[in-house]
C-alpha cells in the first residue's frame, strides 16, 4: 500500500509539474484527490490494514495528500501568473498613437502679457483700475496739462464725437491718473490698463485701437529714484534678471521731469542690429514725475505730495516678447495664431 | 532735425565719434535717431590730373588717358567721356574703389586696352548740378556722332567735309586745336575748308579732329539746340560727363571727399515739441556744449550796411493782426546779384537736408538752420506801395503759394500783404507773386514771430505743413528775429550778393519779460531723490544760458518751456545724468492692492472659457453702421443708435458698437475663410450705448462666445454656456426658446435666465446672417451680459454632507406629444416626486417605429434617496407612481 501511495505521489507530482493549463490542473486534482480519485481509492483500502499499520499508513497518506495539494497550489499560481503575463502582452498598445484630443483654450498674447504685468503690480500694492474709453477731452487733455492747441488734440490725431471736441475716444490711458486723483486719497498706487485710440492707419506697426498700461504712485516723499527703482524691478521681472536699462530725458505735458526707459537690445547686447534699428536699445515706456500743475488741478498740494507715473504700449511689449512681427496679427484672431500662446 | 557735425564744430569742437556723440546727446535729452557718414560709400576716389589723351584704336568715342593720381607713375584709364582736356583735374575712382549705390570699380580691359579705374561725373558721386552749378556741361554737336533719325533722309550727309554748308550760315568745320583758356572756357582753331576761324566757346566736348557745326554769322560753335537737333541724333553729345573740378589748392592724389563736402557726418535728432530752440544749429550746439562741458562759440552778426536809400522811405510795415504777430523784423537789400551761393554754404545746406537754390534763398534757409528762425525773402518790386501789412485773410481770399498751388484762405489765416493783395502766407509759405527770381534787384528779408496755434491751424487747414510752420507752431523765441535778420544781411555782404540798407524795421507787439524762478535746491533733490550740490545745479543752468544769481534764475528767452521749479529739476537731472539718479523702491505706507470684483469675474470667466476649449480674441470697439444690417437688425431697431465718430479713419470704423455680435461673426467668418476647420472663441469686450446726458457712452462689458465646426451644435454651445453659469454657481438656470431675435435661427435660439434675471442669449446664427458674412457652415454664438453674470453669481460654496445611505435608481420612458418639451417633462417629474427624488437625467429621446405619429418617447434616469435612512423599493415606487401620475395629468405623458 505504501508502494501504491509512492507511485501515486510520483506520477501525480510529475503530471502537476508538467501541467500547462488551468483545466488540466483541475482534471489532475479530480483524478488524484477527487472523491473518486486515485488517492481516495487507496485510502478506502485503509480498512483492510491492521490497527498497527493504520496510523503509519495514515501518516504516509496525509503526507502524499498535502504534497499533492501544495503542488497543485503552486501550479495554480504559476499558471495564473503565466496567464496574466500573456494577457498583459496581448493588451500592449502602440504608445505612439496620438492621445484623445482634449482642447484647452488659449489666452490672447495681449492678455498673457498684461496679466503678467498686472500680477507684478498687484504684488507691490497697486490697485487695478478700469475706466471709460469714451472720454471727455477735459480728462484726456486739459487736466493733463495738454492745453488748447496741443498737436495731439488735432482732429487728424484723435477721434471725436462732437464738433466742440469735447467727447472723444481716449488717446491714452493717462486720464485714469486724473480719475484716480479725483476719487482716491493719497497714498495712491494704481495700474490702469486698457484700450486707447488714435487716428493711425492700419499697418504692421500701427492700429487705430491699441492698448496701454498706465501706472501712478502718489504719496509724500515720492522721488524720481523711486520711479527708477520700481520700474527697474518690474522690467527685470518681465524681461528677465540682469536686463540692462537706461533712462533718457523726454517730454510729456503731464510729467516733469519726464523720461523714456530703454532696455538693452536682447538680440545684439547693445551693439546695434536690425531689431533695435542699430541703436542697441529698445524703448519700453515713458514715465516721469507727476507735474505739479496736474497735482494742483486735482486738489493735491505739490508742496506736500509728489508722485510718479508711467505709460507703456502693450502691443509693442507683447510683440517683442513673443516675436510677433506684424501688429495686424493681434487683431486678426486667426485660430492658428491664437493656438500658439 | 539733421545736424552737420562739421558745421557744429564751428560752435563747439566735439571730437567724439558718432556713436559716443549720439549716446551722450541722447542721454542729455536730445534723442539721436540715426547717424550718417555722408561719404561712407565712397572710398579710394582721388583727384586726378589728365596728362594726355589719345583716341582708342578700336572705338570712335573712347579715349585712352594717362592720368596723374599722385602716384610715382601715371595710370592709364580708358574713358568714353568727351569733356576733358589735358590739365583738367577731376575725381578718379582707382582700382578697388567704391562709389554710392554699392558700385565697385576694379581694373579691366575696354576693347582690349587696360583701364585702371574710372573718371567720375557728379551723378557717380551722388551729386547733381545743384550741388556744383559750375559742373553743368554745355556740349557741342559733334557731326561725327550724328545718327540720322531716318536713315533714308539724313539731315547731315555722312560724307560732309569742312566748309560744306549745314544750313543757313552754319557750315561744317574741323577742330584743328582746342585749348583751355580758363575753367570751362576754350579757345579753338577751326578748319572751314577754304578758311579758318578761331572762336572761343563754352562747349566742353571738343578735341582736335572733331567735326563740328560752325555758325559763320555769330562766330560760334553750335550746340544741339542751336541745330534744333534731338538728343537721339547725337547720342554721345550729352550735357553730362566728367565732373571737372574748379577748386582752389587741390592736387593730384588728394582724397575727393573733403573737396566735395562728403567728409561730413550727419546726425538726425528727434526733438520733442517743447524744445523748438533745438530745431537749430545754435540750439543743438548749446546742448552739445552743456553735454560735453565744452565752450560754446557764438557769433554776433555784424552788418556793414550803407546801401543806397532810406529804409523808412522805401518800406513801411503795419501789423493790424497784432495778436497773431508778436514781432515783425525786416531789413532790405538792394542791387542784389542772384547767383549760386558758395560751396561751403551749399555743402552745409545739403548736409542738413536742404537743396541749394540761389544765394538769396540759400541765405534764408541757412539762417533758419543756424538760428532756428524761419526767414522769408520778398522781391521788393512786388510789394506794391512799399507797404507790408500783416493781417488776417479775408474769407475766400486766394493766394498762389511758392509751390504753385492756389490756396483758398479763411479768416483764420494770417497773411503778409501789400496794399492790394496777399504776397505770402505768414509763417507757412511765400507767395508766387513775390518770389525771388533771376532778375530780382531789391529784396526784403522778413524775420517775424507769429502765433504758433494760428500757424498750426492754418497749415493744417490747408494740408501743407512746411519747415517754417513746423517751427512756428511750437512757439519760437521772439527775441531771435533781430539777430537772425542781421545774420542774413551779414551773409549777403559776405557773399557779395547785394547792398544792405542801414536800419531795421522792428515791430514788437509784446512786452519782453524774462521768466525768473527760484532755484530751491532742496526741493529739486527731494523730487529727484538725489544729493546734487547747489553749485552743480548752478553750473548746469549757467552752461545752458540761464542767468544765475544765487538762487535767482533768469530763464533765457529761447526756453519758453521752463516756467516752474520742476522744469529746473529736469534741467539739473538731464545734465547731472538720469542714470546717476539712484534706484530706490516705493517707500511709505503700504497699500492693499488688488483686483476689483468685476476684474476677478473677468478672470474667472476667461479661465472657464479656456478650460472649455475657447481661445480668447480681441476685436475693435468700432464697427461699420452696415454691420447692423448684416446681423439683420430692423431698420428702426433702437439698438442701432450708436455713438458716431465725426472724424473716423473710414466707414468701417466709424461708430461705437452697441453689440459685440458683428465683431465675433467677423472673426468666425475670417477663420472659416482661412479654412480653419473649427473655432471656439470668446471675448470679454465692451459695448458702448448712447443716450447719456453728458454725451459719454454707457460702457458695458459682454462675454461673447462664438464657435463653428466639428462637435459644435446648439447643445454643445448650450453646454458651454451652462458650464459658465455653473462655474459662477448661478442658481435656477433655465433656458427659454427665443424665436424673435433676427440674428439667430428662430428655432435654435434661447434666452438664458438665472432665476428671474435674463443673462443673455445663445443659439445658432441665422443662415441669412451667416450668409451676409459669406459663411455657409453653421455658426454658434452667445452674448452674456457681464453685469448680469455678476448679479447672478452664487454665494461662496458651503459643504453638503455626502450621502450615507444608498440610492435607488429607476429608468422611466414616457410617451407624449412631440410638442412637449424636455424642460416641461423634467419640471413635472420634479414636482411630482414626494421628496425622495434627488436627480433627473435625460438619457433618450425616440421617435419612429412603435411610437404613434406626432408623439415621442422620452427616457429619464431617476435617482431617489433619503439622507437619513435607507429607502425600500416600495417607497421608491410610491414616488415613481406619483411622478407618473402627474406626468399623465399635466402633460398627457404615459409610461411606455
Amino acid at each position: 500500500m505504501k508502494q501504491q501511495l509512492e507511485v501515486i505521489r510520483k506520477s501525480a507530482l510529475e503530471a502537476i509539474a508538467h501541467c500547462a493549463a488551468g483545466e488540466e490542473l483541475e482534471a489532475l486534482r479530480v483524478k488524484y484527490l477527487g472523491k473518486k480519485g486515485e488517492l481516495t481509492a487507496v485510502l478506502k483500502q485503509m480498512g483492510k490494514l491492521s490497527p498497527e499499520e493504520r496510523p503509519l499508513m495514515g501518516q504516509v497518506a496525509n503526507e502524499v495528500r498535502s504534497a499533492l495539494e501544495s503542488a497543485i497550489d503552486t501550479a495554480r499560481e504559476r499558471l495564473a501568473a503565466a496567464k496574466l503575463e500573456q494577457q498583459l502582452q496581448d493588451e500592449a498598445v502602440d504608445v505612439t498613437i496620438p492621445g484623445k484630443p482634449l482642447r484647452i483654450g488659449h489666452k490672447h498674447p495681449m492678455s498673457l502679457a498684461l496679466d503678467e504685468i498686472k500680477d507684478i503690480f498687484v504684488g507691490m500694492g497697486f490697485t487695478i483700475l478700469d475706466g471709460p474709453e469714451v472720454e471727455l477731452s477735459y480728462y484726456n487733455f486739459d487736466r493733463l496739462n495738454a492745453e488748447e492747441g496741443h498737436p495731439s488734440r488735432d482732429w487728424s490725431d484723435t477721434f471725436y464725437f462732437d464738433e466742440d471736441s469735447r467727447v472723444m475716444l481716449r488717446s491714452q490711458t493717462s486720464p485714469m491718473q486724473i480719475h484716480a486723483m479725483d476719487t482716491m486719497k493719497p497714498p495712491i498706487r494704481i495700474l490702469a490698463p486698457g484700450r486707447v485710440y488714435r487716428k493711425d492707419e492700419v499697418d504692421a506697426t500701427h492700429s487705430p485701437m491699441f492698448h496701454q498700461v498706465e501706472g501712478m504712485v502718489i504719496d509724500q516723499g515720492v522721488t524720481m529714484a523711486d520711479l527708477k527703482g520700481t520700474l527697474n524691478t518690474v522690467i527685470e521681472k518681465l524681461y528677465g534678471k540682469g536686463t540692462v536699462t537706461r533712462f533718457r530725458p523726454h517730454h510729456f505735458p503731464f510729467t516733469e521731469p519726464s523720461c523714456e526707459m530703454d532696455i538693452q537690445c536682447h538680440k545684439c547686447g547693445g551693439k546695434g542690429c536690425p531689431t533695435c534699428k542699430g541703436e542697441g536699445w529698445i524703448e519700453v515706456l515713458g514715465a516721469g514725475m507727476v507735474h505739479p500743475k496736474v497735482l494742483e488741478m486735482s486738489g493735491i498740494d505739490p508742496e506736500v505730495y509728489s508722485g510718479w507715473a508711467f505709460g507703456m504700449g502693450l502691443e509693442r511689449m507683447a510683440m517683442g516678447r513673443f516675436k510677433i512681427a506684424d501688429l495686424r496679427l493681434i487683431f486678426e484672431n486667426d485660430v492658428r495664431f491664437l493656438e500658439q500662446f | 532735425m539733421d545736424l552737420s557735425r562739421k558745421w557744429l564744430n564751428e560752435f563747439v569742437s566735439v571730437d567724439a565719434n558718432d556713436k559716443d556723440f549720439s549716446e551722450a546727446m541722447t542721454l542729455s535729452g536730445s534723442k539721436v535717431e540715426i547717424t550718417e557718414d555722408l561719404g561712407a560709400e565712397i572710398s579710394n576716389v582721388v583727384v586726378g590730373q589728365l596728362l594726355s589723351m589719345e583716341r582708342h584704336p578700336d572705338s570712335d568715342h573712347m579715349w585712352v588717358c594717362q592720368v596723374d593720381v599722385g602716384q610715382a607713375e601715371p595710370v592709364q584709364i580708358v574713358t568714353g567721356a568727351w569733356n576733358i582736356h589735358p590739365g583738367d583735374l577731376f575725381p578718379v575712382a582707382l582700382h578697388k574703389s567704391t562709389l554710392p549705390g554699392g558700385v565697385k570699380i576694379t581694373k579691366g580691359k575696354l576693347r582690349g586696352i587696360v583701364s585702371n579705374g574710372m573718371f567720375c561725373g557728379l551723378a557717380e558721386l551722388g551729386l547733381d548740378t545743384r550741388d556744383f552749378p559750375y559742373g553743368a556741361i554745355t556740349a557741342a554737336a559733334i557731326l561725327g556722332d550724328y545718327k540720322p533719325l531716318n536713315a533714308e533722309k539724313p539731315s547731315i550727309p555722312a560724307d560732309i567735309r569742312p566748309g560744306d554748308p549745314v544750313f543757313g550760315p552754319v557750315v561744317a568745320a574741323k577742330v584743328l586745336e582746342c585749348s583751355t583758356m580758363s575753367y570751362g572756357r576754350y579757345h579753338t582753331c577751326l578748319d572751314l575748308g577754304d578758311a579758318t576761324a578761331a572762336p572761343d566757346t563754352d562747349c566742353r566736348n571738343l578735341h582736335e579732329g572733331d567735326l563740328v557745326a560752325y555758325n559763320t554769322k555769330t562766330d560760334t560753335i553750335c550746340t544741339l539746340s542751336d541745330l534744333h537737333a534731338q538728343q537721339a541724333e547725337f547720342p554721345h553729345c550729352i550735357p553730362d560727363g566728367i565732373f571737372v573740378l574748379n577748386e582752389e589748392g587741390i592736387r593730384p592724389g588728394d582724397d575727393i571727399k573733403p573737396i566735395i563736402g562728403l567728409d561730413d557726418h550727419v546726425v538726425e535728432f528727434e526733438i520733442t515739441p517743447n524744445r523748438p530752440d533745438c530745431l537749430s544749429m545754435i540750439g543743438l550746439a548749446r546742448e552739445a556744449s552743456a553735454t560735453f562741458g565744452l565752450p560754446l562759440h557764438l557769433h554776433e552778426p555784424v552788418v556793414k550796411g550803407g546801401g543806397e536809400g532810406s529804409l523808412c522811405e522805401l518800406l513801411d510795415v503795419e501789423t493790424p493782426a497784432d495778436d497773431l504777430c508778436h514781432r515783425y523784423t525786416a531789413r532790405m537789400v538792394r542791387n542784389v546779384k542772384i547767383g549760386p551761393s558758395p560751396k561751403w554754404m551749399r555743402e552745409r545746406l545739403r548736409a542738413m537736408g536742404v537743396r541749394p537754390i540761389n544765394n538769396i534763398v540759400d541765405i534764408t534757409n541757412y539762417v533758419m538752420l543756424e538760428y532756428g528762425q524761419p526767414m522769408h525773402a520778398f522781391d521788393y518790386r512786388y510789394v506794391k506801395g512799399g507797404k507790408i501789412i500783416v493781417r488776417r485773410a479775408v474769407a475766400g481770399e486766394e493766394l498762389t503759394t511758392l509751390d504753385g498751388v492756389v490756396r483758398k484762405l479763411t479768416a483764420n489765416h494770417l497773411v503778409i500783404a501789400d496794399e492790394h493783395r496777399a504776397v505770402g502766407l505768414a509763417g507757412i509759405m511765400g507767395g508766387e507773386n513775390s518770389e525771388i527770381a533771376e532778375d530780382t534787384v531789391d529784396v526784403v528779408f522778413e524775420s517775424a514771430n507769429f502765433d504758433g496755434t494760428c500757424i498750426r491751424k492754418g497749415a493744417l487747414a490747408l494740408g501743407m505743413r512746411t519747415e517754417a510752420s513746423g517751427k512756428f507752431e511750437k512757439g519760437l523765441d521772439p527775441m531771435n528775429t533781430l539777430p537772425a535778420v542781421n545774420r542774413a544781411c551779414e551773409l549777403v555782404e559776405l557773399l557779395g550778393a547785394g547792398e544792405v540798407l542801414d536800419g531795421t524795421i522792428d515791430i514788437l507787439n509784446f512786452v519782453p519779460q524774462p521768466t525768473v524762478l527760484e532755484l530751491r535746491p532742496d526741493k529739486i533733490n527731494a523730487l529727484l531723490g538725489t544729493d546734487v550740490s547747489t553749485e552743480e545745479m548752478q553750473e548746469i543752468l549757467r552752461r545752458l544760458g540761464f542767468g544765475v544769481e544765487g538762487e535767482t534764475i533768469t530763464v533765457p528767452s529761447w526756453r519758453g518751456d521752463v516756467v516752474h521749479y520742476s522744469d529746473l529739476a529736469e534741467e539739473v537731472a538731464r545734465f547731472h545724468g538720469y542714470n546717476k539718479i539712484p534706484c530706490t523702491l516705493v517707500r511709505g505706507e503700504t497699500t492693499q492692492g488688488g483686483y476689483s470684483d468685476v476684474q476677478l469675474l473677468e478672470q474667472q470667466l476667461g479661465s472657464v472659457c479656456r478650460s472649455a476649449g475657447c481661445d480668447e480674441i480681441i476685436t475693435y470697439s468700432f464697427i461699420s453702421p452696415a454691420c447692423y444690417d448684416k446681423i439683420r437688425w430692423a431698420a428702426d431697431d433702437r439698438r442701432r443708435k450708436s455713438l458716431k465718430i465725426l472724424n473716423p479713419l473710414g466707414e468701417d470704423t466709424s461708430i461705437m458698437r452697441t453689440t459685440t455680435l458683428p465683431s465675433m461673426l467677423e472673426i468666425l467668418s475670417r477663420n472659416d475663410h482661412f479654412r480653419n476647420k473649427s473655432a471656439r472663441l470668446y471675448e470679454i469686450g465692451r459695448i458702448y450705448l448712447s443716450g447719456r446726458e453728458d454725451g459719454l457712452a454707457d460702457e458695458r462689458k459682454v462675454l461673447t462666445l462664438g464657435a463653428y465646426g466639428e462637435d459644435m451644435d446648439f447643445f454643445a454651445l448650450k453646454g458651454l454656456v451652462h458650464a459658465v453659469l455653473q462655474e459662477l454657481r448661478a442658481e435656477n438656470v433655465r433656458y427659454e426658446a427665443c424665436t424673435d431675435n433676427p440674428s439667430y435661427h428662430p428655432g435654435r435660439c434661447a434666452y438664458v435666465y438665472a432665476g428671474e434675471t435674463l443673462v443673455g442669449v445663445l443659439g445658432q446664427i441665422h443662415p441669412l446672417t451667416a450668409g451676409s458674412y459669406d459663411v455657409d457652415t453653421p455658426l454658434y454664438c452667445a452674448e452674456l451680459s457681464l453685469e448680469r453674470l455678476m448679479a447672478v453669481k452664487g454665494a461662496d460654496p458651503t459643504y453638503t454632507p455626502l450621502p450615507k445611505f444608498p440610492a435607488v435608481t429607476r429608468d422611466i420612458a414616457v410617451v407624449c406629444d412631440k410638442a412637449v418639451t424636455v424642460g416641461a417633462l423634467e419640471a413635472c417629474i420634479r414636482r411630482g416626486a414626494k421628496g425622495l427624488l434627488k436627480d433627473v437625467v435625460l438619457f433618450d429621446i425616440y421617435e419612429g417605429v412603435g411610437i404613434p405619429q406626432g408623439q415621442k418617447s422620452v427616457a429619464f434616469n431617476l435617482t431617489l434617496r433619503d439622507d437619513e435612512r435607507s429607502i425600500t423599493s416600495e417607497e421608491a415606487d410610491e414616488d415613481i407612481q406619483s411622478i407618473l401620475q402627474l406626468l399623465k395629468e399635466e402633460l398627457g405623458a404615459v409610461l411606455r
